[in-house]
């Protein structure tokens, strides 16, 4: 059983190394900041959240789970916020994004 | 004293014992649960003090409200919402890092905005987080009800527009 779950764990931690070395990847080759932006978010939910699965497998039915989960929890909340929060003020200091297709482009004035 | 008391009472203490409650109790079980210690009394009384210094603090800055302690949402945000998002964050994740590992990256930037149909703030807050939590779209401003989403790809734009998620989170809200 130990075993399995052993397996099981470094699975979960390899695949989330790779999704994170994926996100930095993704900083460097993406061309422009808003879609760097993207590839940030990849390391911040797969990585993130592969990893500290692989690790409460580890831990199993302790106090160290549930401080896991509650790190994972926090870290759902404010990676999006601080990512939106970046975005936003880009955007108000005129930083245009550049885009490939112009869809839906109602302009939704801008304050 | 009675100076005292009305300078630093707790106000609307009474309105909002519903939140207060619900905020008493989770600070309590998450200092148990971060501290492990559940035998000394004396640690035990000083943690409870510690919990209610915070209530107080909270109180007295006026964040106890159903958005400080949104009791009103219950447990469903955990047990029918975030399932439903980890398999999304899931599907979303592999997409993009499909696009970044590619040789040519097929980059189909562009910029939506998605209406809402939230009624609460808090609403529109879980929308636009859970939106920027999976990968490939970003809410980068929101404009009165709606969202303005910058997305990788077409495909992702198209189902931010699709509006699952936001019926999802309509639901939570009004409790169905």
């Amino acid at each position: 059983m130990t075993l399995v779950l052993d397996v099981l764990s470094c699975l979960f931690l390899l695949v989330g190394s790779i999704f994170s070395i994926t996100g930095g990847i993704g900083i460097l080759r993406l061309p422009e900041f808003f879609s760097r932006m993207h590839a940030g978010g990849i390391t911040d939910t797969m990585g993130a959240g592969m990893i500290m699965t692989g690790l409460v497998l580890q831990s199993g039915f302790t106090l160290v789970t549930f401080k896991l989960v509650a790190i994972l929890f926090f870290l759902g909340i404010t990676s999006p916020s601080s990512c939106h929060a970046l975005a936003k003020s880009a955007l108000t200091h005129g930083l245009q994004p550049i885009l490939d297709h112009e869809t839906n482009t109602e302009e939704s004035s801008p304050e | 004293m009675r100076i005292f008391w009305r300078e630093f009472a707790p106000q609307g203490l009474e309105t909002n014992l519903k939140y207060s409650l619900t905020l008493g109790a989770a600070l309590v079980m998450n200092w148990l649960c971060w501290s492990g210690h559940f035998e000394s009394p004396f640690l035990l009384t000083l943690g409870l003090l510690s919990c209610l210094v915070c209530l107080w603090i909270s109180s007295r800055m006026k964040i106890i409200d159903e958005e400080g302690a949104p009791i009103q949402l219950g447990i469903r945000p955990f047990t029918r919402y975030a399932p439903w998002l980890i398999k999304e964050i899931v599907r979303s994740n592999f997409e993009v890092a499909g696009i970044i590992l590619s040789r040519q990256m097929k980059l189909q930037r562009n910029m939506v905005t998605v209406p809402t149909r939230q009624k609460t703030e808090l609403g529109r807050v879980i929308l636009a987080n859970s939106i920027t939590l999976t990968p490939g779209t970003v809410a980068v401003q929101v404009v009165g009800s709606k969202i303005r989403v910058h997305a990788l790809s077409l495909e992702d734009a198209a189902e931010d527009l699709s509006g699952e998620m936001d019926a999802r989170i309509e639901q939570l809200e009004c409790g169905g």
